[in-house]
């Protein structure tokens, strides 16, 4: 073929382009589907609860994936800062993914347990009144507006459809209580989240108003567990980079 | 440009055009690629293909090509507890390990670590040489982590947080106590006495605690505070001591100093409001507010104590 037949011939050129540029796609997105040697074997991981859940979706309407990224990358000065690297394990229910590349404020990806639930709440409302420098916008809203959590099933149902393990059925269930026990099991079973929603915010109150639910509670609970599933001291610092 | 006939235009019959002329008599040379460009190409792609035998590169199956680069690294073996020293195939995460353990970062600071780590706290006060260091590397373990809460330079924030800088210690300011807030974290807690206590007495305990920093004068109010602070009413003294010093095994506040960490008097004006805020503080009391996170699973032993010895160096040393 002469390179002069695809110059006159737009139909081909686009057809030979998508060829080119569909390879490029292929050869990177088609192993992620075989490849389940880099998703390292650790415990601990679990998927969210109904109250973590919605959590996150607060995290993602606000947009807080704009300027802080969860991924710890593995540079000497990232594991000095923030902590460990991130896994891909931590991360595998996520849909979608919070890793993120900019920085415009610090990595959350292990901020879990570092700061107090009241810390948070302050820093949510006023960023500035604790910390002076923070260039972060208030979100006083949050506290101001109750959780909506009437269609926590079907929210649930639309990430299970993805691939998290949250159960509708008795067997998925059994299932799930044989590998994340029973306490577990119970909070990622779609027909009992609303009363462990209700539970872990009566329990922990994360926003620090008794008897109330606010959009703080559910945010609050998903980042004080961020990054704090594994357990790094019971692993060899080794067998992380076998994954690799 | 006078002569616009296409041959004017050809310098030399070796270079060739593509064959097709616009506008009757535009043409386009086909040079050939300097050869020293070409070369440089065919050499790249050559190089790509050692490439993918050196580093991690194609998938194969449900594999890939892990590469016969390595990376060699020494590291402490979890299981044995020994240092010793690895080959692994090259990867980031090998690579972090080798530039973790690598004797030529940074020696300086892994020596002075090891220093610190092995000295007592005596010891690392009485050496100008490890204060420094302490001083500058606590700076930066400090904003990254108790900066948010406390501040930049640990001064906190009045209602919140506790200053670092003063000698007014909840849970008491020497060295090994501060190591001990850092490595377990701290709860506090006061009981909500708005149910216990009726709003005029307390009033009267307000009244008898502000008399304990000499922010008023004694008074019959004042006193009968003082039956319920120092009697089985209130019973404030379990914690806060019969001294009203505070007791730092409990956390309890000295109310007898002008400091105050959490009910902002300072900043109230009148006698009336310095009074509301106490009585606010000791009708709510602390619940699940007042939490300082624990760091043994985030922050190194080492990096532990030179916290702490840095923020007993802020000014507030005990």
């Amino acid at each position: 073929m002469r390179h002069e037949h695809i110059e006159v011939n737009s139909g081909l050129m686009v057809l030979l382009i998508l060829l080119v540029i569909s390879i490029g796609g292929l050869v990177e997105i088609v192993p992620l589907f075989y490849i389940n040697e880099t998703v390292e074997k650790v415990d601990g991981v679990r998927p969210y609860t109904p109250l973590e859940m919605r959590g996150r979706d607060i995290y993602v309407r606000e947009g807080c994936y704009l300027c802080h990224s969860q991924q710890i990358r593995p540079f000497r000065d990232e594991w000095l800062r923030y902590g460990h690297y991130s896994l891909a394990a931590e991360s595998q229910y996520d849909h979608p993914f919070q890793w993120g590349s900019k920085r415009t404020g610090p990595d959350l990806a292990r901020v879990g347990g570092k700061y107090s639930n009241q810390w948070h709440v302050q820093h949510l409302k006023a960023p500035r009144s604790v910390v002076p420098q923070s260039i972060m916008p208030n979100y006083p809203w949050l506290l101001e507006t109750d959780l909506d959590y009437s269609d926590l099933a079907d929210r649930m149902k639309a990430l299970r459809a993805t691939g998290v393990p949250y159960s509708l059925t008795q067997q998925e269930y059994d299932a799930n209580v044989r590998r994340f026990g029973k306490a577990i099991a119970d909070q990622m079973d779609i027909s009992q989240a609303q009363e462990s929603l209700l539970k872990q915010a009566r329990e922990k109150d994360f926003d620090g108003i008794p008897g109330r639910i606010t959009e703080m509670e559910a945010l609050i609970a998903y980042l004080q567990v961020l990054g704090t599933m594994v357990d790094f001291t019971k692993y060899d610092e080794g067998y992380f980079t076998s994954f690799r | 440009m006078s002569d616009n006939s296409p041959n004017a235009q050809q310098p030399s019959s070796a270079v060739q055009t593509t064959g097709h002329a616009w506008d009757g008599d535009l043409q386009e040379y086909n040079n050939p690629l300097p050869r020293w460009w070409l070369w440089s190409f065919y050499a790249t792609a050559v190089f790509s293909v050692l490439y993918w035998f050196i580093y991690p590169s194609w998938p194969v199956g449900n594999t890939w090509i892990k590469g016969f680069g390595t990376v060699n690294y020494t590291m402490t073996d979890k299981a044995s507890g020994k240092e010793e020293a690895r080959e692994h195939r090259w990867n980031t995460r090998a690579l972090l390990l080798e530039d973790l353990g690598a004797a030529t970062n940074d020696p300086q600071r892994k020596d002075m670590l090891a220093k610190v780590q092995a000295a007592s706290y005596d010891q690392i006060v009485k050496d100008p040489k490890m204060m420094e260091f302490v001083r500058s590397v606590g700076k930066g373990l400090f904003g990254d982590n108790c900066a948010a809460c406390h501040g930049r330079g640990g001064q906190g924030v009045v209602g919140m947080y506790p200053n670092l800088t003063d000698d007014d210690w909840l849970w008491g300011g020497g060295m090994d106590k501060i190591h001990e807030t850092l490595v377990q974290g701290r709860k506090g807690f006061m009981p909500a006495f708005g149910a216990v206590l009726k709003p005029d007495q307390l009033d009267d305990v307000a009244e008898y605690v502000l008399t304990l920093s000499g922010e008023t004068q004694p008074s019959e109010a004042a006193e009968r505070g003082r039956a319920i602070f120092q009697g089985p009413v209130g019973g404030c003294y379990y914690c806060h001591g019969a001294d009203a010093k505070g007791v730092p095994s409990q956390g309890a506040a000295n109310l007898t100093d002008k400091i105050w960490t959490i009910a902002n008097v300072p900043a109230q004006k009148s006698v009336q409001d310095k009074k509301a805020v106490i009585e606010d503080f000791v009708a709510r009391g602390v619940n699940n507010t007042r939490i300082m996170p624990a760091w043994k699973d985030r922050l190194s032993p080492t990096d532990i104590k030179l916290l702490a010895v840095y923020v007993h160096q802020l000014g507030g040393a005990r």
